[in-house]
């Protein structure tokens, strides 16, 4: 008889682990891969599964083989049709050999492209980001606890008696004190009872009784006096509140929709926001986003028509900022919400208001956000002109003077999909030193 | 499940489950041992979905192995293939294992259990059994086991020393694995303790015949010098047993700088190495039994009126895209497929025992027409490898029908010469070449240690001995030294030499200096 086995129920995935060490051992090369990838346009599907091409570097396995260009072989070959012995037949091509063995088999694991799981893409792609002032901020604004371990107390709440803790100090002590145990006295009155029983009734015997008698009186004596387990033994387990980080993130869209803002502006903006929403996905737990928009007249919208409506009028970029202040103090009080902020403009502003802004983010803004970044995005024409200067649009130079007080304020300039990614690195690269925000009272 | 009482059949429809799967088992035991008295090892049948089947595959086919990010890579790279539909997975996945295990996938229809039942558990296990290769060099008991001792082994290593650790010394052994095993002596079976014992003995009796005087003989005079040193070089090849082919097994026992745990894990990588050996010398006689057996099986079963003409057409269809021959100017030829050869020669045994021609009786004067196929298969099975088989059996009615022509191929030449076709001028040396093309050990570069002096420099001497002017991959040739100097811990050299004329046609080390 044979024996069926059923392991469809076994464990699958035996070969993840495989599948994580290979993936370790060409990371580097994986992440340049990846990063290529999302430069070159496609950054809407980084939330996704990748094909990557089999790395070239430090997967190799190699063994002695045999060099395919030189020597004499002799191959063997199935369905001959027209040929007689002496006949010449060129070779096909610079490979050698008309296909013998290995040909079909070695299937060249170069030219293949395997898939990385969205998460493994998006742990290659933020490696080495990191969200400025996230860990950083003071602590009050943490509003759990967790209660954590923290050693032994002599005093406490019954339940939380530490017993192994209790028995061993006492155990000590009854050593110290020289307790008698149960089996010294059940000796003492084994042997009186042994005795007893004996029918000798001498004065010797009797006087030896006695003795025994007394000695167990005071063992028992001692036995009372030094109790088995004492208040002093009693240890409890201490815990301690910890705070723990705030876990919940709010993420304000605030974009111009205005006339100039056109599909390719828009689809830029879209392209920011998407990265920053990955980002922030991957720090905490959960994320709210409010899509705010803005001509002049804001209003908060969903993600859709935030993207794809079409709306005019003039430009008024204070109304979204104020508008985001009023959800701020309506849903996301800041004590319990992590707040960033993206905002993406072609920079242009109706006269007079970027100041208003810019007092408006002084005053209230900057003291509620985690941090502020400010896209401008601008013709390609223009990155001639505007690339590094201070010079641009009013509302550019307006926040010049907020970034350079504020150290959760950036802004940048954006021309080109490619230019993105790059962008997004720097306003979220890793800073050697970040100042706290509040210092900055 | 009742049974209708006119019907014989083992099961209706393509479903299976365990009761038509162990009832169908006992109708193809019956064939398989009375009929072609077949010799298995007990048999286990483990069910697996096809996620598992990659599991398996990747790590070449073991139910149990230790970790490593190249199994990983083969992982990515089956997965790929299986998904994009390029590639099938097999139907099932049999070990060379007492009990013998064979991996049934859940997907496959009922006929096809039966196919693989027949095919798997009784064809290859017949093999496996029976055949000298794996007799002698594989403990078909002793497997599962070891690979369980090898996978905590090395987790093992990997919590104490680190994975890392752990993995530059399996990079290495794994670049040596195909010159890690013993292709002409059988691997020494001494245990551990036997060796210590035998070292102790041997040391007792040294000290006991010591003589002193024998230190002080005076140095010998400067003419003799030349020739001391070459007796110093053949004593210490001999104390270290040189010339020796299994270079990991050398490492493993010689090199100064392994720890013993890295040695263990050299240990491990041999002896998987060689286990698997005999199955690389076997592929078209194992496949051509197992499909000879489970074809011969199923038509019998069809005979009987126990499987139905729907499932025996299935039968047959996924048969004949086993054993298709693409010829040589198809785009999907892949090579000689295996199937095909060893089930058409098996096949093709069976007609010259029962029906041959009179070509045949002047080929195969013992068998031809004898009548006993059966007998002629079971002892072919059992004391051949492919080359000899090939060699022994490969008959021109064959050769006709595959249409074999041979080709050489110079390298220094831009066309191939046709030598021989498939002529009565030619059937010999096609056979030949045929056979010599199956025999692993001559198609496999043979390199081997030749000298160390280890109270010298302790320079590793390797030589490749070129047949047919056939050198190494250079790029792959000096990674893989690299993995020797990191297993030997001192420089290492690779010198080809032809085989035929003793010409040094190549040399490399990993000295910085020499090169």
């Amino acid at each position: 008889m044979p024996n069926f086995i059923d392991r469809r129920l076994n464990p699958k995935d035996k070969s993840l682990g495989n599948r994580r060490r290979f993936l370790k051992r060409a990371r580097e090369e994986l992440k340049r891969t990846i990063k290529e990838q999302i430069k070159a346009g496609k950054i809407a599907d980084v939330d996704a599964e990748h094909r990557v091409p089999m790395p070239e570097r430090g997967v190799g396995e190699p063994s002695f083989q045999p060099s395919p260009t030189t020597g004499e072989r002799q191959y063997v070959l199935p369905g001959n049709h027209e040929f007689s012995p002496g006949d010449r037949l060129p070779k096909p091509s610079a490979r050698g050999g008309a296909s013998g063995k290995g040909a079909g088999t070695g299937e060249s694991e170069d030219d293949f492209q395997f898939v990385l799981s969205r998460d493994e893409v998006l742990d290659l792609f933020f490696e080495d980001l990191e969200l400025p002032d996230m860990v950083k901020l003071n602590l009050k604004e943490s509003v759990a606890f967790k209660r954590r371990r923290a050693g032994f107390a002599a005093s406490g709440s019954p339940t939380n008696i530490n017993v192994g803790r209790t028995m061993r100090n006492s155990y000590g002590r009854r050593i110290a004190l020289r307790r008698p145990s149960r089996a010294d006295v059940a000796a003492i009155a084994d042997e009186i009872a042994k005795l007893e029983a004996e029918s000798n009734t001498g004065g010797a015997h009797q006087k030896h009784i006695e003795a025994l008698r007394e000695e167990l009186d005071k063992l028992e004596r001692r036995r009372r006096r030094i109790a088995y387990v004492d208040p002093v033994d009693i240890r409890f387990n201490r815990f301690e509140p910890q705070p723990l980080p705030n876990a919940s993130a709010v993420m304000f869209c605030l974009m111009d929709v205005s006339a100039s803002m056109g599909e390719r502006e828009k689809d830029l903006a879209k392209r920011f926001f998407v990265l920053l929403h990955l980002f922030l996905k991957r720090r905490y737990k959960r994320i709210d986003i409010v899509f705010i928009r803005h001509t002049d007249e804001a209003g908060e919208v969903d993600e859709n028509t935030f993207f794809y409506s079409k709306q005019s009028g003039g430009t008024v970029v204070s109304t979204a900022i104020e508008e985001m202040l009023r959800i701020i103090e309506e849903r996301y009080p800041a004590r319990e919400w992590n707040i960033y902020a993206a905002q993406a403009s072609d920079g242009e502003n109706s006269a007079g208001d970027s100041d208003l802004c810019v007092s408006l983010l002084h005053r209230q803004v900057m003291r509620l956000c985690q941090y502020y970044a400010y896209v401008e995005i601008i013709d390609e024409r223009e990155t001639e002109i505007f690339g590094t200067t201070d010079n641009g649009t009013s509302l550019w130079r307006a926040y010049r003077t907020v970034d350079s007080e504020w150290s959760n304020f950036q802004m940048t300039r954006i021309a080109r999909p490619s230019d993105i990614y790059p962008v997004f690195r720097k306003l979220f690269a890793r800073q050697a030193t970040v100042q706290l925000r509040t210092e900055r009272r | 499940m009742p049974k209708g009482a006119a019907s014989n059949l083992l099961f209706h429809d393509s479903d299976w489950n365990f009761e038509t799967l162990s009832r169908t088992y006992d109708a193809i035991e019956t064939i398989a041992l009375d009929e072609l008295q077949l010799d298995v090892y007990p048999n286990q049948l483990e069910i697996i979905s096809s996620e598992q089947m990659l599991d398996a595959y990747s790590s070449v086919g073991m139910p149990l192995m230790y970790q490593h990010w190249s199994f990983g890579k083969r992982f990515v790279f089956e997965e790929h293939l299986y998904r994009k539909g390029r590639r099938g997975l097999a139907y099932e996945l049999v070990i060379n294992s007492n009990p013998c295990i064979t991996y049934l996938m859940e997907e496959n229809t009922m006929a096809m259990q039966a196919l693989v039942t027949a095919h798997a558990s009784f064809g290859h296990n017949h093999f496996f059994k029976n055949n000298y290769l794996f007799q002698q060099w594989t403990d078909a008991s002793a497997i599962l086991s070891y690979m369980e001792f090898a996978k905590k082994y090395i987790s093992k290593c990997e919590e104490r020393y680190g994975t890392s650790e752990v993995e530059v010394i399996l990079d290495s052994a794994h670049a040596l694995m195909d010159q890690g095993v013993f292709r002409y002596r059988r691997p020494p079976r001494l245990s551990s303790e036997k060796e210590r014992e035998r070292a102790r003995e041997r040391l007792e009796y040294e000290e006991q015949t010591y003589s002193d005087l024998w230190r002080t003989l005076p140095p010998s005079p400067d003419g003799e010098s030349n020739k001391d040193a070459e007796r110093d070089a053949s004593e210490r090849k001999k104390a270290l047993n040189l010339p020796e082919e299994n270079l990991l097994y050398f490492l493993e026992k010689t090199s100064l700088i392994l720890e013993p745990w890295q040695r263990e894990l050299l240990r491990i990588v041999r002896v998987i190495a060689q286990y698997f050996y005999p199955q690389r010398q076997t592929k078209v006689m194992n496949e051509g039994c197992a499909t000879f057996v489970h074809y011969t099986i199923m038509n019998r079963l069809f005979d009987q009126g126990r499987i139905s003409e729907g499932s025996m057409l299935e039968v047959l269809h996924s048969h004949s895209n086993v054993v298709f021959q693409p010829s040589f100017d198809d785009p999907r030829f892949p090579g000689i497929n295996p199937y095909a050869l060893g089930f058409a020669m098996m096949q093709d045994i069976q007609r010259v025992c029962t029906d041959p021609t009179s070509e045949d009786r002047d080929w195969f004067p013992e068998i031809a027409g004898s009548g006993k196929w059966r007998e002629t298969l079971i002892d072919a099975w059992a004391n051949h490898r492919d080359e000899s088989f090939i060699l022994q059996y490969l008959s021109p009615a064959l050769i006709r029908k595959f249409r074999l022509f041979l080709l050489t191929d110079d390298a220094g030449d831009n066309y191939c010469e046709v030598a021989s076709i498939h002529n009565e001028r030619g059937y010999e040396a096609i056979r030949t070449a045929l056979a010599r093309s199956y025999d692993v050990a001559a198609n496999q570069s043979d390199i081997q240690v030749v000298d160390v002096d280890l109270l010298g420099d302790r320079h590793l001497r390797l030589q490749h001995n070129v047949k047919n002017g056939i050198l190494l991959d250079e790029a792959s040739r000096d990674a893989t030294l690299r993995h020797v100097r990191h297993l030997w811990g001192y420089d290492v050299s690779l010198a080809g030499v032809d085989a035929e004329t003793d010409d040094v046609l190549y040399e490399c080390s990993t000295a910085p200096t020499s090169e």
